[in-house]
């Protein structure tokens, strides 16, 4: 018993700061969670020792040098992991599979099979999560690519996030599914469909011949009221509509929640912010779990159905990475490591672009096999048109850009001051009820005005679509002269009042969604943001396109319109400025461009917008940035401290390693551990009195020249495992890091090896070396820590999140709030 | 191992299903030709549907009857828009099925580990043994027993067991989890 004492207690401090040691002790004891290695699933049994696996009775003393024991080389939770080790392992691991494999065939087939393994990992995601998915977490790694090289940094941003966006226009299957459903249930809340209570509205007037006026209205899909009361007019049948429509929104609501609650905490928020962070190295355990991605799959789908104003892209990547990291644990290459897992291409990024292609072919394939909708619905937003823009209309594209930026800056503001009071004040503690709340003030307001009624991804496309011969919307409800009609080609004409009405309900539309999203994204149901700010940029597009063109029409001998907008001519596409316009405001809030550029021209299908495309994009950039510096992603990783070494920092000071290093000039000297002169119980009592998450080793005290670094975890791991197991080690034992121990006198207990453990290659600067190299050195080798000397002696350590904490001080921003290493 | 081999197992029966719904036959209700015509002189705007293969989706097929004279007919036609759509109903009614069940299966694990499982430990257990609930939308209960019933889990069926075990691991992982979310804020805003 004493020793599980003493072990739990030493796994409570992971980390070497104070308020973080409950959630690594805690969460250590139950740490089996579901993206573990098997080697942590049976250290994490605390009925158990550590040392299930690896060790049987009779092990020698050469068996216990060689054979690592299960556990050494894993990570606590909420700790980043060291890429240089893992590489290095990776590295060992596949010389020796490749050196064996000269001996048999079977050793043969294994390095092959090991070697395609990436290949056959990348097929099964994409069967399953979808092209874009997979791109996104396979190329997410990409994202650690440093900065020094620009075409890499562009790059950088830009696979990380065109994925993102690629993912509702390309279901796999689990998005097939997500997708589907949620048609189905926004629905539901309206009316069922009696041919079939499967079927959506569309599917259900599929077969039956709808006016042409009236595109909705078919006798087998029979809204609430008429179902109950058995007719569809009147008062008493508009107020029976809008309950049921309360009603169910509440109820879809309150299932997420309480699904997200009880059964996987992690699948609320959007998951992006997390990821980046998780990708760059940071472990958080069960984040990427099967319960995590089961519930986060069945309640996005309810969280979207009820009306709320949020999106599926953010959660849908979410729910790829899952799948990516459950189907690695199918293969010993990535799930030992958790490097690989991360798809590390640092060292190889060629070969991971090759890998995400062939991801992308085979779910494209995936996707032509399973057709959902028919050929109809590959894209969610089928946009046609390729009519010109003239270059006066730049302006108003950029005062859309200007309005991106602003709104960016905006939402970004109050959300991120949203978020911190749920975290710090009471608001936080009633999470099921402050879902409730905002989806019912959601569903009251949403429902009188039919922009809002109607589903967002629905709204944006019909703001995208130009209005032409076919179309008998209310927004297209112009004055037509049909005599002087040529074909599918309309002039500008005249708004007629089903456009004004459009115009005033549009307005009202998008003040409701630009202040009901700031409370909507962050809270504990599955939330994104791509489709809510695409809608807001989509609305206050179409007005200024509208606006611009019945300018166009009854002002045409103006100066501005007289040479290229004659009456008579189709000049002004407002379709094209609420596409301009979603660009905008996406860009504004995610701060992506050239990203956002190609996955917006993907959407048309021509090249001929990209100039509007990029003037709004890079206006609502630069205005955006002029007033906040982050995007909201990168906004939600400083709120929750997360340790995201970002890519472009600069700092206004010179300051050298010294200045940051530990231990500072007042405090204690720098815990170190003898090479061979300390007994058991000296490191033991140092291992349980400081909280470090490793020690330097060094010759002596009076030298302190460096021989190499020891991590907490394994050294407690070796020194429990080693009184159990192996025969004499006492308290007085010496422990010896070196290769040739010291001869001991006779009647002395018997040494303790240790150099197994012993990182003989820790990286170090000079204590003189400027902090710009300090940081670029952590970023780019992905360190955690770095030891620093003078004159060749060891003087100090930098940790990742003293880094951290000084870039926040540089920057001028609360070093305090970094919680995590 | 053999958990990962029940997975992948599972894994590519899904995958199987999936595939094979997507190559069933194609059901000749999924098929359609919808022609959208525009208002013409006096006529108002019509839509036609019309359950023809794709070679015969155009307007003369599938406009009937047609509403304008002989000489018209080119004129109207060059209007009207048609388009050949198939879906596969099977394979919404499928993934609708699919999805309700497991939502309505997580809904009976819920209902199961909130209001049934305390109660049946009562029984068992007696009631000293028992940590007072709380009053929110209650699931600390059975997590907070987690300790009590892996104590007293001993003279059980050894598959039950591990069920059993890996079911209170399972839940003292979440309990994790919804601290850290929820209580203390730290993960996730």
């Amino acid at each position: 018993m004493d020793q599980k004492g003493y072990h739990r207690g030493s796994f409570q401090s992971g980390t070497s700061d104070e308020d973080m040691l409950e959630i690594a002790g805690a969460s250590l004891d139950f740490s089996v969670a579901d993206d573990d290695p098997p080697l942590d699933r049976e250290m994490g049994a605390h009925f158990s020792s550590y040392n299930g696996g690896g060790m049987n009775g009779t092990s020698t003393m050469l068996d216990f040098l060689e054979e690592p024991l299960p556990g050494v080389g894993t990570y606590e939770d909420f700790n980043t992991i060291d890429w240089v080790r893992e590489k290095s392992r990776d590295r060992d691991r596949h010389r020796e599979i490749t050196s064996r494999s000269k001996e048999s065939t079977w050793a043969l087939l294994h390095s092959v099979s090991d070697a395609f393994s990436g290949w056959l990992l990348m097929l099964l995601i994409g069967l399953l999560a979808g092209r874009n998915a997979t791109l996104l977490c396979v190329l997410g790694g990409e994202s650690k690519i440093g900065g020094a090289d620009c075409d890499l940094q562009v790059f950088e941003s830009a696979h990380y996030i065109i994925l993102i966006f690629f993912f509702p226009f390309e279901p796999g299957s689990l998005a097939g599914l997500i997708d589907i459903s949620a048609h189905w249930m926004t629905d539901l809340k309206e009316g069922v469909c009696l041919a079939g209570f499967w079927f959506n509205h569309e599917h259900c007037c599929w077969k039956s011949n709808t006016t042409f006026t009236d595109r909705d209205k078919c006798p087998e899909w029979k809204s609430w009221s008429q179902l109950i009361l058995g007719h569809g007019e009147g008062a008493f049948a508009y107020v029976l509509n809008y309950f049921m429509y309360v009603i169910w929104a509440l109820m879809f609501s309150l299932l997420a929640v309480l699904l997200v609650k009880g059964f996987a905490p992690y699948a609320c928020g959007s998951g992006i912010p997390e990821i980046k962070t998780i990708l760059s190295g940071f472990i958080i355990r069960g984040y990427l779990g099967k319960w995590t991605l089961v519930i986060k799959t069945i309640t996005l789908v309810l969280a979207v159905s009820s009306g709320l104003s949020l999106g599926k892209e953010g959660p849908l990547v979410h729910v790829a990475c899952c799948c990516g990291n459950i189907l690695c644990h199918l293969f010993t290459k990535y799930r030992k490591n958790e490097a690989k897992r991360r798809e590390v291409s640092y060292y190889f990024p060629l070969k991971t672009l090759w890998r995400s292609f062939f991801a992308a072919l085979v779910a494209a394939f995936t996707l032509r096999s399973i057709n959902p909708f028919g050929n109809s619905r590959l894209v969610l937003f089928y946009v046609e048109f390729h009519m010109p823009w003239h270059l006066l209309e730049l302006v108003p594209f950029i005062l859309l850009g200007i309005f991106g930026g602003l709104w960016g800056a905006f939402f970004i503001r109050s959300n991120i001051a949203w978020c911190r009071r749920r975290k710090t004040t009471r608001l936080g503690k009633y999470p099921v009820l402050e879902v409730l709340v905002v989806t019912a003030i959601t569903a009251i307001l949403a429902f009188p005005n039919e922009y809002t009624r109607m589903s967002t991804s629905e709204l944006i496309s019909e703001l995208f679509n130009d209005c032409g011969i076919l179309d008998s919307s209310k927004l297209c409800e112009y004055v037509n002269d049909f005599n002087s009609t040529k074909g599918d080609d309309l002039p500008d004409r005249a708004a007629g009042p089903g456009v004004y009405t459009a115009m005033w309900q549009l307005a009202l539309a998008l003040i409701m969604k630009v202040f009901i999203t700031i409370f909507t994204f962050g809270m504990k149901v599955p939330s994104g943001l791509f489709i809510p700010s695409m809608a807001v940029g989509a609305i206050a597009g179409r007005l200024l396109g509208v606006a611009v063109e019945q300018l166009a029409f009854y002002h045409h001998d103006w100066a501005i319109f007289s040479g290229w907008c004659s009456p008579g001519a189709d000049c002004i596409t407002p379709g094209l400025y609420a596409m301009v316009g979603a660009a905008a405001c996406l860009g504004g809030v995610t701060r992506m461009t050239v990203s956002l550029v190609v996955i917006m021209f993907e959407l048309t299908g021509g090249l001929e917008y990209i100039v509007p495309l990029m003037a709004a994009a890079m206006t609502s950039k630069w205005v955006a940035d002029a007033i906040g510096r982050e995007g909201i992603y990168d906004a939600h990783i400083r709120l929750n401290g997360y340790p995201f070494l970002e890519a472009k920092e600069e700092f206004s000071h010179k300051t050298r390693a010294m200045d940051v290093m530990r231990p500072r000039k007042s405090d204690p000297a720098l815990t170190v551990i003898t090479q061979d002169t300390m007994k058991v119980e000296d490191v033991e009592s140092i291992v349980s009195s400081t909280t470090y998450s490793g020690y330097p080793v060094v010759v002596s005290p009076t030298s302190q020249r460096l021989v190499g670094f020891v991590l907490r975890r394994d050294l407690i791991i070796s020194i429990e495992n080693a009184r159990k197991k192996q025969d004499g080690i006492v308290s007085t034992s010496i422990i010896c890091f070196t290769d040739y121990c010291p001869p001991l006198p006779p009647g002395s207990p018997s040494v303790l090896k240790l150099r197994s453990i012993l990182d003989l290659s820790p990286f170090t600067v000079t204590d003189e070396t400027p902090m710009e190299i300090v940081v670029d050195i952590f970023r780019k080798l992905g360190l955690r820590q770095c030891l620093v000397t003078h004159n060749g002696k060891l003087l100090g350590i930098i940790t990742k999140k003293d880094v951290l904490k000084h870039i926040a001080q540089m920057a001028n921003q609360d070093p305090e709030s970094i919680l995590f290493n | 191992m053999a958990a990962l081999g029940a997975r992948l197992c599972s894994l590519l029966l899904l995958l199987a299903a999936l595939a094979g719904l997507g190559a069933e036959a194609k059901n000749s209700e999924d098929v359609r030709c919808k022609c959208i015509c525009p208002p013409y002189k006096d006529h108002s705007g019509h839509i036609y549907n019309k359950n023809v293969s794709q070679k015969d989706c155009d307007c003369l097929h599938v406009v009937e009857p047609m509403p304008v004279p002989g000489p018209d007919v080119e004129a109207y036609c060059l209007r009207c828009e048609c388009k050949y759509e198939e879906r596969s109903s099977v394979t919404i009614k499928v993934t609708i099925i699919i999805y309700l069940s497991i939502l309505g299966l997580l809904l009976l694990y819920m209902v199961y580990l909130t209001l049934v499982e305390p109660f049946l430990k009562r029984r068992l257990l007696g009631h000293s043994q028992l940590i007072q609930s709380d009053e929110d939308i209650g699931d600390h209960q059975p997590f907070a027993n987690a300790h009590d019933v892996l104590a007293r889990s001993r003279s059980r069926a050894n598959v039950l067991n591990k069920v059993e075990y890996a079911q209170q691991r399972w839940k003292l992982q979440v309990q994790e989890q919804r601290k850290s979310v929820f209580d203390r804020h730290v993960v996730l805003s």
